[in-house]
């Protein structure tokens, strides 16, 4: 008798992958967790499918092996009920004739041990190839996702920085993992579990034919049964589900405002409040939760119940016709058996159903994010700038970040090797963008920028870059020693260079007073040390790098005037014969300036150095006086 | 895990009846093959149609019965875990929210989110799982074992050496694949913290060239997540085959050794074909069972986390004895005050004096890290202090309830944080029956009236979470009209005025200079223009007061001031 599967709706690996193991190694399926985002709907599912096929075309042959071997271990398995059957008619048979005492009856060990030794043999073979077919599977299965991975990120790589600004980290994230897992699942289990469903459902049939076309239509009785149920069942506990969904995600929402603005509340005594509302969404939530949990939960005790119908019909119907000799006792085993064995099949193919379409949906997110559209390519024949003197010019460039929207209209300007650039002007008034188009993050809409005579767009990217040295005012700093992120422009540096460079940004003193110096980790916010600190790290390492031209954007401005004096004097040597351009909303860091730049709305509106902007008495002096005139006040 | 289920008291009777109503599921389940042998065994062999369809009948019944129990069953479970995931984040909850900074300072905010949210749904899953499936199993286990052995205690030798061997067998691939999950999850994880960065850094990378760096890195923990993917499937793989052939092999045996019992004359057909299927439900019931044990360590890693947070006793909390202010009001005093925080090696302030009355302006400055966020953050009492006491209208904060201290301090902090509702919900935040005219006389102190007016839905403009839709000055300005709408006795400004423009950040404090008249007012600046016509100005350096006074007093005493005002100021200016 193979296993009766137990309606348990999870298939797959010991009912769900062991444990709902992470994914990549299959969740459960079948039911699907209670908490899982119901079933999206790819928009051209037929377009994508053939493409995710195409994913598999190189390990085609495995994947038919595997098929195929599904679909053996599965015959195996099916044969099996019936040749046991074989075996049970003997025994009832003989024990008939010894209960009528027919003389000589006695059971036929010889008959029933071949019967025994054949099962024996398919029950082998079912096993080994059930194994063997999973084993494939798992390479393929994984190294396809792999190599989606592989893509994916490749791909990240070459796109141009407007795709990162215009999206959610979030949200991209959950393309190249939680999609791309998805897809895993569904390959390492969904597929040989379709085979094998689909395989079992009409090979339990065509075995019933076999034995008795009239036990046959009186099993398939359920099975129209069985799928209303399903779906019924199913269907309603979507919409609960979705519910679920959005209150949860409310819930989580809430909550993580709550706990980032924990100073405030506590600031404002807001805590009950706080709590009230969060007991609102939670009773919501809850009240969404059970129902939607007890309706699926409903799927399996409705699908034992139909099932067990059948398994009455089947006993008494069967019981009746052995009596009146128009079938064996051992067949009416073989359609217990078999009626059992024929609950999950159905169940799994209206699942799987489900979860092909999720698995189409998440591929084709993943597709989405393949087919964006790339940088320009850095031209073939690039030119190299041998030894940078850091001339930089402005020749009549445009620019906006969206078609309709010009920010910069003809802007010219000529920068000698080693001046120091100041850039003013209110937020939003272009400061910002002439980094970004100084270091080719966007593409100019007209004109063109030179460095040392020559168009950036004629030179490597990565050249380019390599020429400055930014100081953002998002710090970025990861999860690593300071050491390493000081480092991080240039990974041969000694530790020396490091030092050096910590002191030059008057770092060194406070990074002496972390517990472990420079070996400390910073978590993954850099919440363990202040904004301040956190932009002497990033000078530092822009510093370390050494580059031709730097570029300050409002890096100082957590940091306190006077730190700042210092750090300008170690930044006054380095920028010796170094092009600098700073970005600031201090007036006091820019007054030493060759040149000022004061922007407004995307245009410079006034060019020279700080004595002659406050003669000439426009934005600029006015912004200057400006920070005076409340001095008198509070 | 465990300790956690103290919160399902409330649910004693629920849980209860589900135990009830499972056991007698399970009874009725285990009765069907029973009944069936006897239709074999009486109705068949004797040709008794009429009592197969009764019995049929009865099977009918009896399976009836056990699907009501079953979905009743269901309903209370469901009812129960979803409620017991409720009762756990409402209890978190509230108890985060009496946390001080400290606490969340020691768990960490991310942390803390985490636990609130995936570590309940994790435990509330498991739950379920266990009132759905750790009562039936056993149970079925149990009961399929009794009635085997009542059909045939010879026949039933052969599955007790088959349960051994199929368990053993479980626990020697389960064993082995533990690990493996484990160290999937790390690199899962490692590979999403290889992506964070990539995403939010995307413009340092590829500014110090680092996108071959980053590719390597993503590659190789690619490779290995791929690697030990296939290890822990392959592992997988067995099992499923390997229990089939355990149980098909045991059905053989039973069948070999139930021939010999019937050919002796001890056994019936009916009972064997029963027999069968008891083996087949007890060893299914064994495999139910031992998934519960795998899922129970996820999910007690879980309940570890939620217990910490449920274990963590918030520091501050309101003294025995408390007092009431009495009469004063707007008086502010330290006395000696020494504070280091947690762990760290230097105190972040000590020894600080000095006292500030109604109607004075105090302005600190000093240094990145000199200690001035930290020096007003222990007024409102977010951190208790080491040394030394602090005294609001002339009683020490450790003995007034914390809720009276905080109404009298209207905040203003570093970074503005605006929660999800409309501008004027915000404002409204400072106090809460605050009128129309109240709120908006706050916003136009703040300044900030100008930018709401142009809003379409003006004060009923929505603030998205996290406040992205408007600018960081306009937070900043929304933030001020906040503490203004409260019109408390002690404002703090901690640095909030660093995100407006000199023409805007003048203006407001013309304003608010009007507006804050009667109070006491601290403000933290690193801008000389705004401390300079303060009534007290502190000079902090390294967590110390370097100097104290105003202007120009200290422009002649101060070695410290002079050097930050003379890197500010032009000059002419200074004088």
């Amino acid at each position: 008798m193979s296993v009766q599967r137990r309606e348990s709706g999870h298939r797959g690996g010991p009912v769900g992958g062991f444990g709902f193991g992470p994914g990549g190694g299959g969740g459960p399926r079948g039911g699907g967790p209670p908490m899982a985002m119901p079933a999206e709907k790819a928009r051209d599912f037929k377009g994508t499918l053939k493409r995710l096929t195409g994913y598999l075309k190189p390990r085609r042959f495995q994947i038919l092996a595997v098929f195929f071997m599904a679909a053996l271990s599965t015959v195996f398995s099916i044969v099996s009920p019936k040749i046991m059957g074989q075996a049970t008619t003997k025994l009832f048979e003989d024990l008939m004739m010894k209960l009528n005492h027919v003389p000589g009856a006695h059971v036929d060990f010889q008959y029933i041990r071949q019967i025994l030794l054949v099962l024996v043999a398919l029950y082998l073979f079912s096993a080994f190839f059930g194994y063997i077919q999973q084993f494939i599977m798992a390479t393929v299965a994984q190294k396809t996702v792999y190599d989606m991975r592989k893509h994916v990120d490749e791909k990240l790589s070459r796109l141009p920085l407007k795709f990162y600004d215009s999206r959610t980290h979030g949200e991209i994230l959950s393309r190249v993992t939680n999609d791309v897992d998805n897809i895993a699942g569904t390959l390492q289990q969904g597929l040989t579990q379709l085979i094998t469903a689909l395989v079992t459902i009409f090979g339990i049939i065509i075995m019933m034919l076999t034995i008795s076309p009239l036990m046959t239509l009186i099993c398939l009785v359920t099975i129209p049964l069985c799928l209303a149920g399903t779906k019924a069942m199913t269907s309603r506990s979507q919409k609960y589900f979705k519910e679920q969904w959005k209150e949860l995600g409310i819930l989580n929402g809430h909550i993580e405002e709550m706990y980032t603005g924990h100073q405030i509340i506590k600031a404002f005594g807001r805590e009950s409040e706080s709590i009230n509302r969060f007991n609102d969404v939670n009773e919501r939530l809850y009240e969404v939760g059970w129902k939607s949990q007890f309706i699926s939960g409903m799927i399996m005790p409705l699908m034992t119940f139909i099932n067990n119908i059948g398994y009455v019909l089947v006993c008494v119907a069967g019981g009746i016709m052995v009596t009146q000799k128009a079938l064996a006792i051992g067949d009416v085993q073989a359609f217990i058996q078999y009626s059992r064995q024929f609950a999950w099949p159905i169940t799994q193919t209206a699942n799987i159903a489900n979860i092909i379409q999720s698995t189409v949906a998440s591929a084709e997110r993943v597709f989405e994010l393949l087919d964006e559209v790339e940088e320009i390519p850095d031209s073939a024949d690039a030119r190299v700038i041998e030894f940078p003197r850091g001339r930089v010019q402005f020749q009549n460039v445009k620019f906006g970040y969206k078609e309709d929207v010009v920010l910069i209209e003809d802007m010219n300007i000529d920068v000698k090797q080693g001046q120091t650039i100041a850039i003013v002007g209110p937020t939003g008034a272009g400061k910002t963008t002439l980094v970004n188009l100084l270091m080719r993050f966007y593409e100019i809409g007209g004109g063109k920028i030179t460095i040392d005579g020559i168009d950036i767009r004629d030179v490597k990217r990565g050249d380019l870059r390599g020429l400055f040295g930014m100081v953002l005012q998002d710090t970025w700093l990861f999860n690593g020693t300071i050491r390493d992120n000081i480092a991080y422009g240039r990974a041969d540096a000694t530790f020396e260079k490091v030092v050096r460079a910590a002191k030059a940004a008057h770092a060194d003193h406070f990074i002496r007073t972390l517990p472990d110096g420079y070996e400390t980790v910073l978590n993954e916010e850099a919440s363990n040390i202040s904004q301040g600190q956190k932009q002497l790290l990033t000078i530092a390492r822009a510093i370390l790098a050494d580059p031709a031209i730097l570029i300050l954007d409002e890096a100082t401005s957590s940091v306190d005037t006077r730190t700042e004096v210092a750090i300008q004097k170690a930044m006054a040597n380095l920028m010796k014969g170094r092009t600098s351009f700073v970005i600031a909303h201090r007036l006091s860091t820019i007054r030493d300036a060759d040149l000022i730049l004061v922007m407004n709305n995307g245009s410079i509106i006034e060019k020279g150095s700080h004595s002659e902007l406050l003669a000439a008495g426009g934005f600029y002096a006015d912004l200057y006086n400006s920070q005076f005139a409340g001095a008198k006040a509070v | 895990m465990f300790k956690l289920f103290r919160f399902l008291k409330p649910y004693s009777i629920p849980v209860a009846c589900v135990l009830a109503l499972v056991l007698l599921q399970s009874l009725f389940e285990l009765y069907l093959p029973t009944l069936m042998s006897d239709i074999v065994d009486k109705g068949i062999v004797n040709g008794d149609i009429n009592y197969i369809m009764r019995i049929g009948g009865i099977m009918l019944l009896v399976t009836a019965g056990g699907t009501a129990c079953a979905v009743l069953a269901g309903y209370l479970s469901a009812k129960t875990a979803t409620g017991f995931g409720k009762i756990l984040r409402s209890k978190i909850f509230s108890h985060v929210e009496n946390f001080s900074l400290h606490e969340f300072d020691q768990i960490g905010t991310p942390s803390l989110i985490t636990r609130t949210t995936n570590d309940v749904t994790q435990v509330q899953m498991v739950t379920l799982m266990m009132l759905r499936i750790f009562i039936s199993a056993p149970i079925m286990c149990v009961g399929g074992i009794i009635m085997a052995v009542s059909m045939d205690p010879s026949l039933s030798l052969v599955l007790f050496v088959a349960v051994p061997v199929l368990a053993v067998a479980i626990a020697v691939i389960a064993g082995k694949a533990m690990p493996l999950f484990k160290a999937m999850q790390a690199k899962i994880d490692k590979i999403n913290l290889v992506l964070r960065e990539n995403l939010s850094g995307i413009r340092v990378i590829r500014a110090f060239n680092r996108t071959d760096y980053e590719r390597n890195r993503f590659n190789d923990a690619n490779l290995d997540l791929t690697s030990t993917a296939i290890k822990v499937n392959r592992m997988m793989a067995t099992l499923m085959p390997m229990m089939m052939l355990v149980m098909n092999l045991t059905t053989i045996a039973i069948i070999w050794f139930g021939g010999i019992r019937i050919d002796s004359g001890h056994m019936q057909v009916g009972a064997l074909m029963a027999f069968l299927q008891y083996s087949m439900q007890i060893m299914f019931s064994l495999l139910m069972a031992s998934m519960l044990f795998v899922m129970v360590p996820r999910a007690s890693a879980s309940a570890e986390r939620i217990n910490e947070v449920l274990d963590t006793v918030p520091s501050i909390k309101d003294a025995a004895q408390v007092k009431s202010a009495g009469g004063k009001s707007g008086f502010v005093e330290f006395r000696n005050v020494t504070f280091s925080y947690p762990g760290a090696e230097k105190p972040a302030v000590s020894d600080i004096s000095f006292s500030a009355k109604p109607g004075e302006v105090t302005a600190i400055i000093g240094g990145t890290g000199a200690g001035k966020s930290t020096l007003i953050n222990l007024i409102p009492r977010f951190y208790d202090i080491d040394g030394g006491s602090i005294l609001v209208d002339g009683v020490d904060i450790r003995e007034l309830p914390q809720e009276n201290l905080r109404a009298k301090i209207g905040l203003v902090p570093q970074k503005a944080v605006l929660f999800t509702g409309t501008i004027a919900d915000n404002i409204r935040y400072g106090k809460k029956d605050a009128t129309l005219e109240e709120v908006q006389r706050a916003a136009d102190t703040a300044q900030a009236t100008e930018f709401i007016s142009v809003m379409k839905d003006g004060f009923d403009s929505v603030i998205a979470q996290g406040g992205i839709n408007v600018s960081g000055g306009q937070k900043q300005r929304l933030s001020i009209a906040r503490a203004l709408v409260r019109r408390p006795e002690i404002y703090i400004f901690d640095d909030s005025f660093s995100a407006l423009d000199f023409k805007t950040d003048a203006r407001l404090r013309r304003a608010l200079k009007e507006e804050t008249a009667g109070a006491c007012v601290l403000i933290v600046s690193q801008r000389v223009s705004t401390v300079m016509g303060a009534d007290r100005i502190i000079v902090l350096d390294e967590g110390q007061i370097a100097g104290m006074g105003g202007h120009k007093e200290l422009l002649e005493t101060c070695g410290v001031y002079r050097e930050i005002v003379s890197s500010q100021l032009a000059e002419e200016e200074i004088a």
